[in-house]
C-alpha cells in the first residue's frame, strides 16, 4: 500500500493552502487527493473579482487567486491525484479512493486533512408544492453552466434566496442578456454579502425582496412563471400578498452545506449548528491527527481567511506528524460556549499549552444588530468587550485570544463569546482586536 | 453639508462607508478598514467604476471558455458595451493568464485580459 505522511481530501483553496503549509514545515510526503478535472475547487467557477485583495494586496478573480496556490504546490513538488474520489477513511487514517487509472486503491496516512468544500443545499429541502418542470436550477450548477461551459440556462430569470452565489449569478446573467426580475429572500436579512447587493443587484435595479418566499411554480415541462407572497414572523406565506412573475428560469440559492458524509462514516464529531467538524485550536478533530478546514469546517465568504486556517491547519498536522505536538494531559481544554446571538464558534475548544500566541476565533451572529458589542468571557470576566457598528448572519465575524491572556487564568473551563446590546457591566475591559 | 451612506464593494469585508461632500467636493470618508475604501467612495460619489468580468469563446482548447476580465475598473455606463463587445470574440488556444484577449474594450483605454491558462486540445 501507499504511504504518505499527511494526505488531503480535497484540492480547493483550503487543500491546496494546508499542502504548501505542511511541505514548508518539513513534511516530505504529502499528498492531495481530489475529485474534479483540476485543482482550485470552487474558485474555478467564481470568475468574478474580490478575491485575495487581503493576502495578494490585490483585486483577483477566483481562477487567479487559485493560479497562485497551484503554481506553489507544483514550485513544492507536492504530490496531487486529479478525478480521483475518496470514497472512504477508516479511523486507522487508512484512505480508500478511486480512479480511471488505479482503480479502487488504499493510501495509509499518517495524519488526514479534510477539505472537502460544500455543496448547495438541495431543491427538496424547498417546500415549493406542484411540477419539477425544466428550468429549475441551484444558482451554482447555473454558475458552472454559464462561466464553464457558455451556456446559458434561462432568459426571464427569478432568483429565490439571496446567498452570494445567487446574487452573483443575478448580474452575470444580467450582463449575458437575461432579464433578472426580482430576488425573493425568506428571511428579513440578506444571506449574501452586503457588497454583492449592491454591486449585483443595486447596480442593475434588480428588486430585492425580503421575507418573500415562492408559493407556486406555473409550468408543466417548463418553468412558465413564478407565485411570490410575503412571510410573516414565522414563514408562513401571508393571503393577499401574492404575485406572479413569468419566467423560464428559476434560481436556487438557499445556501451551502458543508460535504462531510466521510468525515461522519469516520466518526469525526459533528457541530449540529456548522454541520462541519468540532475542532480544537489546532484544527485537530475528536481523531488525533485528522484536521479539517475550509468550508468543510464551516461555511466562509472570504477566500482569505480560508487559506489561513488551512496553512494553520496543515502546520499542526505537519507537527503532529513530526510528533511535536503537546502530550496528551498537559493543559487544560476550555470550552469555548456560544450564547446570546452568537450561533457558534470554530474552534470549539482551545488548550493554552498547544495554542500559538494568538488565536483567531470565527463566529457568526443569529440575527441582524446593529451598535452592538462582541463580548468574550473568561467564566464571569468580561475580558473583550468590541463595538461593532452592524453585524449580520451573512457576515463571519471574529475575536482574537491571547494565549498569555489565557493562562492568567490557571482554573479557566469555559469562554463565552456573545452579542451584547449595551453597557451594562463595568468590569475589566480590555480590546485585544 | 450632504452625507452618503454606501457600502464598500472592494472586497467582501464590505465596510460601511459614510461620504462628507461639501460644495461638490469630498470632505471626508469615513468607516473604511483599509485605504481602498477611501478611494472607493471618492470614485463612487463622482465617477462610479466597475471591474467586469466575462467569458469568451476558445477554439481548440482543453476548455470551451475561458474567463478574462477589464484589467482596470471601467465607468459604470460602459459595462454593458464592453460585455457586448465580448460577444463575438473567440481566441485560439493555448491561453495564459494575463494575455490581452481585447485591447482598449468600448473605447475605455482599458483592456481585457485573461484571468485562467487554458491549454491546446
Ligand atoms: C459563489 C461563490 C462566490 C464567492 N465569492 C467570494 C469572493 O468574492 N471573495 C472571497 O474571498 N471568497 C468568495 N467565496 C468563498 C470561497 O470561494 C470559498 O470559501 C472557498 O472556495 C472554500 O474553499 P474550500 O477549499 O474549503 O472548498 P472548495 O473550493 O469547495 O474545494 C473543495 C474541493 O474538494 C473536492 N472534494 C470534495 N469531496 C471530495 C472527495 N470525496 N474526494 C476528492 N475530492 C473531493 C471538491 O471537488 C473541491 O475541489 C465565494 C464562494 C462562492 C461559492
Ligand atoms: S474598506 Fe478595505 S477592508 Fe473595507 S470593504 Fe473596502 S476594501 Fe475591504
Amino acid at each position: 500500500m501507499n504511504k504518505y505522511d499527511i494526505v488531503i481530501i480535497g484540492g480547493g483553496p483550503a487543500g491546496l493552502a494546508a499542502a504548501i503549509s505542511a511541505k514548508k514545515n518539513g513534511i516530505d510526503r504529502v499528498l492531495i487527493l481530489e475529485r474534479d478535472k483540476e485543482l482550485g475547487g470552487i474558485l474555478n467557477q467564481c470568475i468574478h473579482n474580490g478575491f485575495g485583495l487581503h493576502t495578494f494586496q490585490e483585486e483577483l478573480t477566483g481562477p487567479e487567486y487559485a493560479e497562485r496556490f497551484i503554481s506553489q504546490v507544483k514550485e513544492l513538488d507536492i504530490d496531487y491525484k486529479l478525478n480521483t474520489m475518496v470514497m472512504e477513511i477508516d479511523r486507522e487514517k487508512k484512505v480508500t479512493a478511486m480512479n480511471r487509472e488505479d482503480g479502487l486503491f488504499d493510501v495509509q496516512a499518517k495524519a488526514v486533512i479534510l477539505a472537502m468544500g460544500c455543496r448547495e443545499r438541495a431543491r427538496g429541502a424547498l417546500n415549493i408544492p406542484g411540477f419539477r418542470p425544466a428550468g429549475i436550477y441551484s444558482a451554482g450548477t447555473a454558475q458552472r453552466l454559464v462561466n464553464m461551459e457558455g451556456y446559458m440556462p434561462g432568459r426571464e430569470v427569478v432568483i429565490l434566496g439571496s446567498g452570494d452565489i445567487g446574487l452573483i449569478m443575478a448580474r452575470r446573467m444580467t450582463l449575458e442578456g437575461a432579464k433578472v426580475k426580482v430576488a425573493a429572500e425568506l428571511m428579513p436579512y440578506s444571506g449574501g454579502l452586503k457588497r454583492n447587493i449592491v454591486q449585483c443587484l443595486d447596480d442593475y435595479g434588480i428588486p430585492l425582496k425580503l421575507s418573500h418566499t415562492v408559493i407556486d411554480i406555473k409550468g408543466k415541462e417548463r418553468v412558465e412563471g413564478v407565485t411570490l407572497a410575503e412571510v410573516d414572523g414565522k414563514g408562513k406565506p401571508i393571503p393577499g400578498t401574492e404575485e406572479f412573475y413569468s419566467c423560464d428560469t428559476l434560481l436556487l440559492s438557499v445556501g451551502l452545506i458543508p460535504e462531510n458524509e466521510i468525515s461522519g462514516n469516520m466518526g469525526v464529531e459533528m457541530n449540529p449548528v456548522t454541520s462541519g467538524p468540532k475542532v480544537n485550536e489546532s484544527f485537530e478533530t475528536n481523531i488525533k491527527g485528522v484536521f479539517a478546514c475550509g468550508n468543510v469546517l464551516h461555511v466562509h465568504d472570504l477566500v482569505d481567511f480560508v487559506s489561513q486556517e488551512a496553512a494553520a491547519a496543515g502546520k499542526n498536522a505537519a507537527a503532529y506528524v513530526k510528533k511535536e505536538h503537546t502530550e496528551d494531559g498537559a493543559g487544560r481544554e476550555i470550552s469555548l460556549i456560544p450564547a446570546e446571538g452568537v450561533r457558534y464558534t470554530v474552534p470549539s475548544t482551545v488548550n493554552a499549552a498547544r495554542m500559538d500566541e494568538k488565536l483567531t476565533v470565527r463566529f457568526r451572529v443569529g440575527n441582524v444588530y446593529k451598535n452592538c458589542y462582541v463580548s468574550v468571557y473568561f467564566g464571569e470576566e468580561r475580558v473583550i468587550h468590541r463595538k461593532r457598528q452592524v453585524m449580520a448572519p451573512g457576515e463571519m465575524e471574529e475575536v482574537n485570544l491571547s494565549r498569555a491572556q489565557i493562562l492568567q487564568y490557571p482554573n479557566l473551563e469555559n469562554i463565552t463569546v456573545k452579542v451584547e446590546e449595551d453597557e451594562t457591566n463595568g468590569s475589566k475591559e480590555s480590546d485585544l482586536h | 453639508m450632504e452625507v452618503k451612506n454606501l457600502t464598500c464593494i472592494n472586497c467582501p469585508m464590505g465596510c460601511p462607508l459614510t461620504v462628507e461632500i461639501e460644495a461638490g467636493q469630498v470632505v471626508r470618508v469615513s468607516g473604511n478598514t483599509c485605504k481602498r475604501g477611501d478611494v472607493y467612495a471618492r470614485k463612487e460619489v463622482t465617477n462610479p467604476t466597475r471591474i467586469v468580468t466575462s467569458t469568451v469563446r476558445v477554439m481548440h482548447g482543453k476548455l470551451d471558455v475561458v474567463s478574462v476580465k477589464t484589467k482596470e475598473d471601467i465607468p459604470k455606463e460602459k459595462i454593458f458595451a464592453c460585455v457586448r463587445a465580448l460577444k463575438s470574440v473567440q481566441v485560439e488556444a493555448p491561453i495564459h493568464m494575463g494575455d490581452v484577449i481585447v485591447k482598449n474594450i468600448a473605447d475605455t483605454g482599458v483592456d481585457v485580459t485573461a484571468t485562467k491558462n487554458v491549454e491546446r486540445q
